[in-house]
């Protein structure tokens, strides 16, 4: 077998792994809140006989091991439950709610990821001048700013001082592309700003790393063009530390962007699972963190193969 | 009247300085080449030969108007076909580097980009100055690979750089320099980072492609037999300055200058074999492998070291020398066999070592930079084991520190320095007197004069030598350079792929008949002799269809 081929599938089988363990975590980590679910549903005034017949009722009598099998089961099988506030299936409701989270994350992913390189590579190539400390002074300043701050500044720009834009982003089922595109502008605007300095920093370092090697003044010396030795010689060895970068913030985008998803009423995961823990709906906070925990291993994964295949020792061994 | 051929290229006092900035002192400017005039007609080669800060290197890089680091073309003229390329920019500058001047580094197996097939690189400033179209340009890389006798000419360039050997992308690079047909070649020391018995080959081959292809060249070198080989003229430098420039044959047999005298006469040490003794290390049956691995990097190794004797390691990399010591020492316990050390069985791996077994054997490596503290004073660092071992301290301890700098020839003020504010040579020097410090009863000199230059080394060798007569210490002396073992060995092993294939006193060793091995070990030598690795590849050539 190729080793490539080898090294992929233990990546993935330990990625299962991973995940297995997370998942036992996160049925412990809830276990362990005071109280359970029968008490949460029938709140602090419930008689302990109507406790007891919940408690019957919904199998939470049983040992913990067996529960978290069969809550193990149902997920395996797509079935995640029931939420508790309104009844309502939680698959369905996740569904459709990953849509529009993975939507956001995508279309800001597809503007900043690019965006961040060729800022990376631009000041690599002016390293110490000023377009290298422009460039930094500005995504700096963008990441300093508290998610909030920067969406507030962008709604007020872009909705009183230059009116293009709606300050809310509601997307519905049936809207078309180029609607829902109008209607993410402004979150998608504040997450780019949020990412940007991060990724474009690592790019730069990672290049100025690979810089000080010999193969950089052979290429040099080849009469290249410094952007020619920077795209041609720097960057295909350098992939590997941008891309676990990169994809650390691709999952931010998709789990860590509840501030953006309030204040911009963008109806998506971080909206669902905040609402749901503060009315202590814990099947529903369960089955999100699992979603969460599945995105981070698999985008990790992704960033372990890149970083794997971008080496040319595994990619042809001797 | 006869066409006076003009000159191809005409260095006239070049200066180059750079900024230094010394720790704790303001940056000053340092001059690295001082009013150095040279010229080269077409076709011919030039060796610039001198130590290390010498200015050699950047000579050479000058006359692609590069100048490495922080390092600045101050003044002077460096004229190429015609015209002055010393502050050409931009374009001008890059349509004349990989075109006309092309380069050749050191270290082939760092220089190529490891994640680019290696004829993407070969052809690219042929296919980037548009000289000709990839399919023809292919077909010249191929031939280039054929000339340089590299495996598989026509599917070599396929490869990437981590699948060939050193001496293997030594000859791309070659190739890659003569593949756009330039008009001047700049050799960096383009063998010195390989095995005698590759560097013989690569040289040969070199010398070859530049007879045949026509091409002018600048060889960069520190070793003048190697030199003596290739070049037409040889311009001599010290301290970034000219100090002889003559035909190869004044040179080498009627240097002018003392300076070039001592260069042509280093390895004077004399130094007569002792007599047999007891041991006072013994390896018996040493066989060994690495975690995870599945053959012996050592196989049933036997060596014996009598006490105040230098034992000489011998062999290309990869022949297991550098194994053997971590074996002795400890960092890689033996599969098999016993190492006995003053009268007793060492324990196979470190943590079953007593602390007499620690002090008593040390090592000093081949880079010394790397091997001290940055940040600890020459005295700090020498201090350590004498307090470690002995327990002095305060004054006590700086009395010994003092005896030993005196030991090393080193003055008084050198417990106060910082190991950047040394030379390469006083850096080992401060290596050796830490070892020496632990009053051991064996040292592990590992090529430990390979990073220094010759009139360097021929000193450190010498003190080896001295302290040995005063302190009845035996060395393991590791080396792939046979003119160092000649200097200081009192027995010799000689290595191949893990195993001793040559193991006596050192006459014995040394006197032929030999083993086919040490043969060819020795044969690689370089000499000043013209001529010379021609002459040894063709005798090599006639055995092999001979048998």
């Amino acid at each position: 077998m190729h080793p490539i081929l080898k090294l992929v599938i233990q990546r993935v089988a330990l990625g299962c792994l991973l995940l297995l363990a997370v998942s036992a975590v996160i049925f412990l980590g809830v276990e362990a809140l005071p109280g359970d679910t029968a008490q949460a549903i029938l709140g602090q005034s419930a008689t302990p006989q109507a406790l007891e017949n919940l408690r019957q009722q919904m199998g939470l009598n049983e040992p913990a091991l067996v529960r978290y099998f069969k809550w193990l089961g149902g997920v395996l099988t797509g079935d995640l439950g029931k939420s508790l506030t309104n009844g309502t299936d939680i698959a369905t409701a996740i569904g459709q709610r990953l849509g529009n989270t993975l939507f956001l994350a995508v279309s800001a992913a597809v503007i900043s990821v690019p965006l961040a390189l060729i800022l990376g590579l631009v000041a690599a190539r002016y390293a110490g001048r000023w377009p290298d400390k422009l460039i930094s002074g500005i995504t700096l300043t963008t990441i300093s700013l508290p998610e909030f701050v920067a969406a507030y500044f962008v709604i007020y720009l872009l909705t009183q001082v230059f009116p293009v834009f709606l300050p809310v982003s509601m997307v519905f089922p049936g809207m078309s592309l180029g609607a829902k595109l109008h209607a993410v502008a402004l979150p998608v605007i504040v997450l780019v700003m949020v990412v940007l300095a991060h990724m474009m920093r690592m790019t730069r370092a990672a290049i100025l790393n690979v810089m000080q090697s010999a193969y950089i003044e052979t290429a040099e010396l080849k009469g290249l063009t410094p952007m020619q030795v920077i795209w041609k010689h720097a960057f295909p060895n350098a992939i590997a530390p941008i891309v676990s970068v990169v994809v650390l913030n691709l999952a931010y985008l998709v789990v860590g962007v509840v501030v953006v998803e309030v204040v911009f009423s963008y109806n998506a995961l971080g909206q669902y699972l905040v609402d749901h823990v503060t009315k202590r709906d814990l099947p529903v906070v369960q089955a999100v963190g699992l979603v969460f925990a599945a995105v981070y291993i698999g985008l990790n994964i992704i960033a372990d193969v890149v970083s794997i295949v971008a080496n040319p020792r595994l990619r042809h061994p001797k | 009247m006869p066409e006076i051929e003009k000159n191809l290229l005409d260095i006239q006092h070049l200066r180059i300085e750079a900024t230094s900035y010394p720790p704790g002192e303001p940056p000053r400017d340092v001059v690295l080449v001082d009013d150095v005039s040279v010229s080269l007609k077409p076709g011919r080669v030039l060796g610039l030969i001198g130590e290390s800060g010498a200015g050699k290197s950047t000579i050479g890089l000058s006359s692609m108007a590069y100048a490495r680091g922080g390092a600045r073309l101050a003044g002077g003229h460096i004229i190429l076909n015609g015209r002055d390329i010393i502050h050409l920019t931009g374009g001008k500058l890059r349509s004349l580097r990989g075109k006309e001047v092309t380069y050749v580094a050191q270290s082939a197996a760092a220089s190529f980009n490891p994640s680019k097939r290696l004829m993407d690189q070969v052809i690219e400033t042929t296919l980037k100055n548009r000289l000709m179209p990839r399919p023809a340009a292919e077909k010249r890389a191929r031939e280039l690979f054929r000339k340089l006798g590299l495996p598989n000419p026509d599917s070599f360039g396929e490869r990437y750089p981590h699948q060939v050997s050193g001496g293997q992308l030594q000859r791309a690079m070659t190739a890659m320099a003569l593949c756009p047909k330039p008009d001047l070649v700049v050799f960096d020391e383009p063998t010195t980072a390989l095995d005698v018995t590759t560097q013989i080959e690569v040289l040969a081959a070199i010398k070859e492609a530049i007879r045949d292809t026509g091409v002018a060249a600048l060889y960069i070198t520190h070793d003048l037999a190697v030199v003596a080989q290739v070049a037409d003229d040889i311009l001599v430098l010290r301290h970034g300055k000219k100090v002889e420039y003559g035909t190869t044959d004044q040179i080498i047999n009627a240097p002018k200058q003392a300076y070039t005298q001592a260069l042509v006469s280093v390895r004077s040490i004399d130094h007569e074999e002792k007599a047999e003794a007891p041991p006072v290390l013994s390896v018996a049956h040493v066989t060994a492998r690495y975690n995870g691995t599945n053959f012996d990097v050592l196989k049933n190794v036997n060596v014996e070291l009598p006490a105040g004797q230098t034992l000489a390691v011998v062999g290309e990399s990869g022949s297991g020398k550098s194994t053997l010591a971590r074996a002795i020492t400890g960092l890689l316990p033996p599969t098999q066999g016993k190492i006995t050390f003053a009268g007793r069985e060492l324990s196979p791996a470190l943590p079953g070592r007593k602390r007499d077994d620690l002090r008593e054997l040390q090592m000093i490596y081949q880079m010394a930079d790397t091997a001290m503290n940055p940040r600890q004073t020459v005295g700090q660092i020498i201090g350590r084991p004498i307090e470690f071992y002995f327990g002095l301290k305060g004054e006590a301890k700086r009395v010994r520190v003092q005896e030993l700098l005196d030991q090393i020839e080193m003055g008084k003020g050198f417990a106060d320095r910082y190991p950047a504010e040394l030379s390469g040579g006083q850096k080992q020097r401060v290596c050796i007197a830490r070892a020496l410090a632990a009053k051991p009863k064996l040292i592990i000199c590992d090529e430990v004069t390979s990073a220094l230059d010759p009139l360097v080394a021929d000193g450190i060798l010498k003190l080896l030598l001295d302290l040995q007569r005063q302190e009845n210490v035996a060395y393991l002396f590791i080396t792939h350079d046979l003119a160092t073992v000649r200097a200081i060995a009192d027995r010799i092993a000689v290595m191949y792929r893990g195993q001793v294939v040559r193991y006596g006193s050192k006459t014995d060793v040394l006197t032929p008949p030999f083993d086919d091995y040490t043969d060819l070990l020795l044969s690689s030598v370089p000499e000043m002799r013209l001529g010379w690795p021609e002459e040894v590849l063709e005798h090599r050539k006639m055995e092999s269809a001979g048998n």
